[in-house]
């Protein structure tokens, strides 16, 4: 099975926060009040915070499918 | 989050309820509101972040123990426009225009051009009686037209909150929230300032 990683749309995202608070794995920050951050080397893809985005800011995506687009 | 250490601000969802209480009773508690409009300004016009947002308000960990723990939303994913740009600057407008209406009828009654109203507005067009909240005499009568006017937003505000938090997210609000907006334009501000 691949891994999976929150990835959040800043474009879209509030700030809330509601994210951070809901990680289990405290993997996401809120950078200077203007998006939620995502440490992928603590995210887990576990998919609790895309499930609690107000904003549907989030989405959990295969670490692969990430690569393979940034690599076009 | 269930392991997680609480801290005191985890709780201000209580006062949340209490501040709405206080102000059925006797509407000058109304003006204690204006910390959670100062607050958050402070966090972000000096600390350049949303810890208010984030961590302390009280309102959005109301709509977030109602919504999830005692499940009264649907959790579906808001359409949208809701959290689009356009609708959360002109919701802030709209807001803040309401405000200075109401800033203006604090000053009419200051000025002796109207007389005191006891009714607290409901969505800005809804009079619901609310006389009982003052008696009268203790304070200058354009100080009791303000707790009026504002416990008309605050509960205005949790309305909308309450409505969106059925119909879609837990905290659906906090997407077009004007503090929340108006705080995260602050620091996008503060962000980008830094970096040129
Ligand atoms: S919950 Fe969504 S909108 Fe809120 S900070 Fe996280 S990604 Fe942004
Ligand atoms: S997917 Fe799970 S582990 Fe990763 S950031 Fe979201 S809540 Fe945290
Ligand atoms: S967006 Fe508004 S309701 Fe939500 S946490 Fe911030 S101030 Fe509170």
């Amino acid at each position: 099975m691949s891994k999976r990683r929150a990835t959040v749309n800043i474009e879209v995202c509030v700030a809330c926060g509601v994210c951070a608070n809901q990680c289990p794995r405290e993997a996401i920050s809120i950078y200077r009040g203007c998006y939620a951050e995502v440490d992928t080397d603590k995210c887990v893809g576990c998919g609790i915070c895309e499930k609690a985005c107000p904003a549907n800011a989030i989405e959990v995506r295969d670490i692969e499918d990430m690569e393979a687009e940034n690599g076009k | 989050m269930a392991n997680k250490k609480k801290n005191w601000y985890d709780y201000l969802w209580i006062w949340s309820i209490i501040y709405f209480a206080l102000g059925f009773f006797n509407i000058m508690f109304a003006w204690l509101g204006l910390i959670d409009f100062v607050l958050p300004l402070i966090f972000a016009l000096a600390g350049g972040n949303k810890w208010f947002c984030n961590n302390m308000c009280g309102r959005g960990q109301l709509f977030w123990i109602l919504g999830r723990k005692a499940k009264c939303s649907r959790k579906k994913p808001a359409p949208r426009w809701i959290s689009s740009k356009w609708f959360r600057y002109g919701f802030m407008i709209f807001f803040l225009t309401m405000f200075g209406t109401m800033l203006f009828q604090t000053y009419q009654v200051f000025a002796g051009a109207s007389g005191l109203k006891q009714v607290v507005k409901l969505f800005w067009t809804f009079k619901v009686p609310w006389q009982w909240a003052y008696s009268g005499g203790t304070f200058p009568e354009w100080m009791v037209q303000f707790g009026y006017g504002f416990y008309s937003l605050m509960l205005t505000s949790t309305l909308i909150g309450l409505i969106v938090m059925v119909l879609y997210r837990e905290r659906t609000w906090c997407t077009f929230c004007p503090m929340g907006t108006m705080t995260q334009g602050i620091c996008q501000l503060k962000a980008k300032g830094d970096s040129e």
